[in-house]
């Protein structure tokens, strides 16, 4: 019985990565429909957010250091960046119930102009396999992921804008 | 014939632990098997930390008798159209150090299936699930402090029309996982939630400029009655209601529930009812932002085991009203977790961006935060109760009604400022009062910790990639009667240097300089490094790492002091 189960699993596995291959060749990888509500009460699908150009998701949450300096470093140079490629930020809390009122305090209280969206329960969070914040995805105008980066220190978002730049130059 | 068949293969089940199923194994091949059957889409996850850890006789570390440690795991999520899988295998090989005691072994500890257009979605198997603010019930997951009270049953959310959304949840909660295999609480848990936001629901309101959104929750539990003594109720209920209204930059929200009579080891086997209210007003509009909460809790431990503490099976949530703080020294010495016996608190925050080309704006604009939380002791008044009458209920406590007893206060500020394009100064000071005798969060303390914390961050940007960061904190403990509470005064260095996008390296030392016992004077050095492609992240550590409170959200736990490496590994898929 021990042997079977092995000889399964280890299909299972070759399946696995397989399928890997199989995805890098033919079909990217695309954001799961989870419905969120932003910072005002209105409900998002995060499958079908409705933007034309390129979109920027960032999880980050009030407790997390590097998670708001990437935000802020993007809200810098935000207004250029949005005339040069049209890309849009979406920043998705993943603040739960005891620091989730302190989200829209602290957007608006940096005059921050991306759609904030809450994750109070991590249902997105997990559905996109972040294990921990900052993560950052960038998805192009048929919302493929076409880069993710797990971290930030400073400098990050020109590499990320380098990456909005070949997508918005495509 | 059938019942024949169902009655063989529930003797299957039972005759097999969860972990050595064949049914599993096919369950997973089938599973991987999906990508060749159409065009899904795949998420998923991995993390893996490993521990070595030597003896340090200074900081009463002790060498684990397998010297390696190692916790992994790894989810995997599947949606093809509506339809959805997903699965995670979990690892602990031995556990590392700090994280709950009751996990060992390998094996699936989630796995569900599941449908969903939009009418209707259906989950069976694993769930997490939060009913309105989580006072009521929330199923939740931190891998990071093992803390995972997911519900195995069903799960069925109806939208009958825009707007409108209802919830039911049935199952029984996850407890412990020991040889590789879930263990289940004993008790039954189901609910019912309904919300209806009526500017999205009626046409007419659609352009109504308030905002109203409107909710109910019913909670119940079953558990047989395994008391010789007592009579206790098996089947227990909590419900309540909220209301969440919006107009323009001003908001009000607040929730209130209600618990039945539950005597339980956490609240002394008394049958008082119990209550938990949440009000939070708030006011933001860009460059500004004010909010206010309060909070009373009374009698709201809700457990599906009734004879369980800590973290276990939880069903509800009660959050503490208070900042969760980022610097070291202020996050892990005391923090404050909710006493869900009783309290009642209140928190202020605000945080002010001064303009750019102002004044105190300067050039690129500073940024102002004030913060502030109490809390304190009900009042349960019992005079009018003889606590060994038929009624077992022993006092009465009115929602917000509030005694001098102090549990918690903290008040901070928070100044950042740029001030070039390359350097970057943020200023803090925190004051924090913790009462040890109800919160304890020492074994070397008296009564009420004060403490006051300053904190200097400077980033320098030395170019494009090359960055330099330093944060000097310092922690002064308020002696009582002379005496040095607790471990005394604190100081930590921490100094990193990264290149974006790929590596970075810090050290921090942490050095107990105040200790009352000369020997405890102790440093605690600590070097990490680590290299990060895209979604992949490799980190290694190595040195002391004092004893304390590690926290996410309102959940702690209690990590031993420790010396040695430690390599983790992270993954998205």
């Amino acid at each position: 019985m021990k042997n079977y189960c092995t000889l399964l699993l280890f299909l299972g596995i070759s399946n696995l990565m397989l399928s890997q291959i199989k995805k890098d060749s033919i079909d990217a990888r695309k954001v799961p429909s989870v419905q969120l509500k932003d910072i005002n009460g209105k409900t998002h699908n995060t499958a079908s957010l409705g933007f034309t150009g390129p979109v920027v998701i960032s999880f980050w949450a009030t407790w997390c250091a590097p998670c708001k300096k990437e935000l802020m470093a993007i809200h810098d140079v935000y207004e250029t960046w949005q005339e040069e490629t049209g890309v849009t930020v979406v920043a998705v809390s993943i603040d739960d119930e005891k620091t989730k009122r302190d989200v829209i305090t602290y957007a608006n209280g940096k005059a921050w102009d991306y759609l904030v969206l809450l994750d109070p329960n991590s249902d997105f969070k997990r559905n996109m396999g972040v294990n921990n914040v900052p993560h950052t995805f960038l998805l192009d105008k048929e919302g493929n992921i076409v880069y993710t980066h797990n971290n930030y220190v400073p400098g990050d978002e020109e590499k990320l804008f380098e990456e909005i730049k070949k997508l918005s130059n495509k | 014939m059938y019942l024949e068949m169902k009655k063989n293969y529930s003797k299957k089940l039972k005759s097999y632990p969860i972990n050595r199923k064949p049914f599993w194994a096919i369950l997973f091949l089938c599973f991987t098997s999906f990508p060749f059957l159409g065009q899904g889409n795949f998420t998923g996850n991995i993390e893996s930390t490993f521990q070595y850890l030597n003896s340090d006789s200074v900081i009463n570390a002790v060498q684990p008798a397998s010297k390696g440690l190692m916790n992994s795991f790894m989810n995997v999520f599947y949606t093809n159209k509506g339809f959805k899988a997903g699965m995670r295998m979990e690892s602990y090989l031995p556990r590392i150090q700090g994280y709950p005691n009751r996990f060992d072994g390998t094996g699936l500890g989630m796995r569900y299936v599941g449908y969903g257009n939009d009418f209707v979605e259906v989950t069976l198997g694993n769930c997490y699930e939060q009913f309105g603010s989580g006072l009521a019930l929330r199923f939740y997951e931190d891998r990071a402090l093992g803390y995972d009270n997911t519900l195995d049953g069903l799960r069925i959310v109806i939208k009958p029309r825009k707007g409108v959304q209802f919830k039911a949840v049935y199952g029984s909660q996850r407890l412990t996982f020991v040889s590789g295999s879930v263990v289940r609480g004993q008790g039954l848990v189901r609910g019912l939630d309904g919300e209806v936001h009526l500017n999205e629901c009626f046409y007419k309101l659609n352009e109504f400029p308030l905002d109203i959104t409107l909710g109910g929750s019913f909670v119940s539990k079953y558990q047989a009655d395994d008391d010789d003594q007592l009579i206790l109720p098996e089947n227990v209920g909590l419900y309540g209601g909220r209301m969440k209204l919006q107009y323009k930059n001003v908001r009000l929200e607040g929730e209130y529930v209600q618990k039945e009579q539950d005597p339980s080891l956490d609240n002394g086997m008394i049958f008082n009812y119990g209550h938990a209210a949440v009000v939070n007003f708030g006011y933001s509009k860009k460059g500004i932002g004010f909010s206010f909460s309060a909070k009373s809790v009374d009698n709201m431990s809700f457990r599906s085991d009734r004879n369980k503490d800590l973290q276990d099976v939880f069903i509800n949530y009660l959050p503490s009203l208070n900042k969760t703080h980022t610097y070291n020294l202020v996050a892990t010495l005391y923090p404050y977790a909710t006493q869900p016996l009783g309290e009642v608190a209140y928190q202020a925050d605000f945080l002010y961006t001064f303009k750019k080309g102002s004044s105190l704006g300067g050039k690129y604009g500073t940024t102002l935060g004030l913060n502030a939380s109490t809390t304190h002791r009900p009042i349960a008044n019992g005079s009018n109760f003889n606590p060994l009458d038929s009624t077992g209920v022993t006092y009465v406590c009115k929602p917000f009604d509030k005694s001098d007893s102090l549990y918690w206060r903290d008040i901070n500020v928070n100044v950042t400022k740029r001030v070039n394009k390359k350097l970057l100064l943020i200023f803090s000071y925190f004051n924090i009062n913790i009462n040890n005798d109800v919160a304890k969060v020492s074994n070397d303390a008296i009564g009420i910790i004060s403490s006051h914390i300053g904190v200097v961050e400077g980033s320098y940007k030395i170019n494009a990639k090359h960055n330099i960061r330093a944060e000097f904190q310092g922690m002064f403990v308020r002696k009582v009667n002379g005496q040095i509470n607790d471990k005394g005064n604190w100081a930590t260095l921490l100094l990193e240097y990264t290149i974006s996008p790929s590596y970075f390296i810090s050290f921090i030392n942490q050095y107990n300089y105040g200790n009352p016992d000369p020997l405890k004077k102790v440093h605690y050095p600590n070097i990490t490094c680590g290299y990060i492609h895209e979604s992949t992240r490799i980190m290694l550590s190595y040195g002391r790492q004092r004893a304390g409170l590690f926290c996410v959200g309102g959940v702690c736990r209690f990590v031993p002091a420790n010396n040695g490496l430690s390599v983790s590994f992270t993954q998205s898929f």
